[in-house]
């Protein structure tokens, strides 16, 4: 790594243990992490400068809570990645991701399906800063 | 006046070969209606003849009946044949027969008939017979739409229920696959929050599954009684004790109010799920340094109340009104490290309705909440016969 000031990652999840896995991830590869357990303590971090990327669970104290905080944060600024992370698809058999473009919609950048492999987060938040960098 | 009923239409194929008899059979029932209050309808018949079995059958392919009123003779075939060779009986019959034999009866009720009518008979005996044959077909649709309602509510509760399963197992997985990267070093003991969260959330799992089999065991009506003279006092000594560690890790002063006994007949089991449940949730979902008072009184001879009062976080209106639903777990700022499976409050309840009695919430956001459980003996069941569970 670079000297480089950290990037700054906005983390969205109610799960405690979930939340601190991440955490100790995203930190051992060198992010800064900025936690929120559910919707309502994440809404006033989004602030401008506050995160260069976000990682946001889907289902909180609202089934579509991450959408929401997604939706927000897209609206504050389009450059910023916003990778969801969820479960639903296994649960429920909706796809999010397959008639229909996601991205149309849901204004996420990437959607992830829980029982992530923290490789895989790794890789979508790289490719989605790596994006950004260079439009900057 | 009340509102009309709703007017649905039933569909009845008269099959005979007299012409006599279908054009009697239309107009007796052109214009008649049955009113359905249970249902909220109203039932009017439109009528297709056919008089033939072979047209019978044709007339069942392009459309299958409400009702079919079937004459036992027909010119090619008798209203058996007919009933053997249409396609899924999805209708009912009706027998039209001028010799009401037993035998016919009998095969003809084998074939799914609903009821019979003998030769000859009046419009009154048509309508009369058509009315019950249209309030059967309505109870069987409605008994039909609850199995489908008890499947969907079945079909939800294991959704969620593995979805509850899920959350701790891929907590547990994920704490694995960073141990597996070494994330933490090669030290062992930087791994110590790790494994400590592991167990926690396998030793909620385990609590999970054990609360499900108590659920299912009281909803089946398997689980035997041991009824006997329980004393709620000594009980809730022995719950006051098991909660006593969790308790004094929050600081919350657990308090008994009771006469000094005061015996039920009861299940010592169920006694103490009620009691642990109640105290349980009372220290959970307290705040740190609060308080719980466990009182216990007897109302009548044979019924005892039992009042549990925290000084905790309290419900809103409509945290409240979920309360009792299955894995419901209260999702706030205040709940946020607490753990429980979120079946505690379904079994307390089918356990308390098992005395007779039922659950009242009092709780005010931020203040604390009272529950409340009216119980009355056990009946005692009668001698030499198995002690059974009351639905």
């Amino acid at each position: 790594m670079t000297d480089k000031k950290k990037i700054k990652i906005l983390v969205v999840e109610d799960d405690p243990d979930m939340m601190d896995q991440m955490k100790i991830y995203l930190e051992s590869e060198n992010y800064e992490v900025i936690a929120a357990c559910n919707q309502k303590e994440a809404e006033p971090l989004i602030q401008p400068g506050g995160f260069q990327a976000a990682v946001l669970d889907l289902m909180m104290e609202n089934p579509d809570s991450g959408f929401v905080l997604s939706h927000k944060i897209k609206k504050l600024d389009a450059k910023i990645p916003v990778v969801i992370v969820t479960s639903v698809t296994k649960e429920t058999g909706f796809y999010f991701d397959k008639a229909h473009d996601p991205k149309a919609w849901i204004k996420a950048d990437a959607i992830i399906h829980k029982e992530l492999r923290f490789e895989q987060l790794k890789a979508e938040l790289k490719r989605l800063l790596g994006a950004g960098e260079s439009h900057a | 006046m009340p509102d009309p009923l709703p007017l649905h239409q039933l569909d009845v194929l008269i099959v005979d070969d007299e012409a006599g008899m279908r054009t009697g059979a239309e107009r007796s029932l052109e214009g008649f209606s049955v009113p359905l209050p249970d249902f909220n309808e109203t039932v009017a018949f439109t009528v297709r003849a056919a008089a033939t079995g072979e047209e019978a059958l044709a007339a069942l392919k392009a459309k299958t009946p409400d009702i079919v009123l079937l004459d036992y003779k027909l010119p090619d075939m008798t209203g058996i044949d007919v009933l053997a060779a249409a396609p899924e009986p999805h209708f009912l019959t009706i027998m039209i027969t001028a010799f009401a034999s037993l035998e016919v009866a009998v095969t003809a009720t084998k074939r799914g008939a609903f009821d019979f009518l003998a030769k000859p008979f009046t419009p009154e005996e048509l309508r009369a017979t058509i009315s019950k044959a249209a309030r059967s077909i309505y109870l069987h649709r409605k008994a039909r739409k609850l199995e489908e309602e008890k499947r969907q509510v079945r079909f939800e509760f294991i959704s969620v229920l593995a979805h509850e399963l899920k959350s701790p197992l891929a907590a547990v997985e994920g704490y694995m696959h960073l141990m597996k990267e070494r994330i933490k070093g090669p030290e062992l003991a930087g791994y110590d929050s790790m494994v400590d969260r592991s167990v926690v959330r396998i030793a909620g799992m385990r609590k999970l599954v054990m609360d499900l089999l108590d659920l299912t065991r009281l909803e089946s009506g398997k689980k035997k009684r041991a009824l006997e003279t329980v004393d709620l006092v000594k009980a809730a000594g022995l719950a006051m004790e098991a909660v006593a560690a969790l308790a004094e890790a929050k600081g919350i002063r657990v308090e008994l109010k009771a006469p000094p006994a005061l015996p039920m007949n009861a299940d010592a089991g169920e006694i103490d799920i009620m009691l642990s449940n109640l105290l349980t949730n009372a220290v959970k979902y307290n705040k740190q340094g609060g308080s719980a008072v466990l009182e216990l009184e007897r109302l009548a001879p044979g019924s005892a109340l039992i009042r549990c009062t925290d000084t905790g976080i309290g419900m809103t209106e409509e945290e409240l009104g979920k309360l009792f639903g299955e894995f419901v777990r209260m999702k706030n700022e205040h709940t946020r490290a607490i753990d429980g499976s979120g079946l505690g409050l379904s079994i307390l309840k089918k356990v308390v309705k098992l005395y007779g009695g039922e659950v009242r919430v009092t709780s005010k956001y931020g203040e604390g909440s009272s529950f409340e459980l009216s119980l009355k003996d056990a009946e005692v069941p009668a001698a030499g016969t198995e002690p059974a569970l009351r639905p």
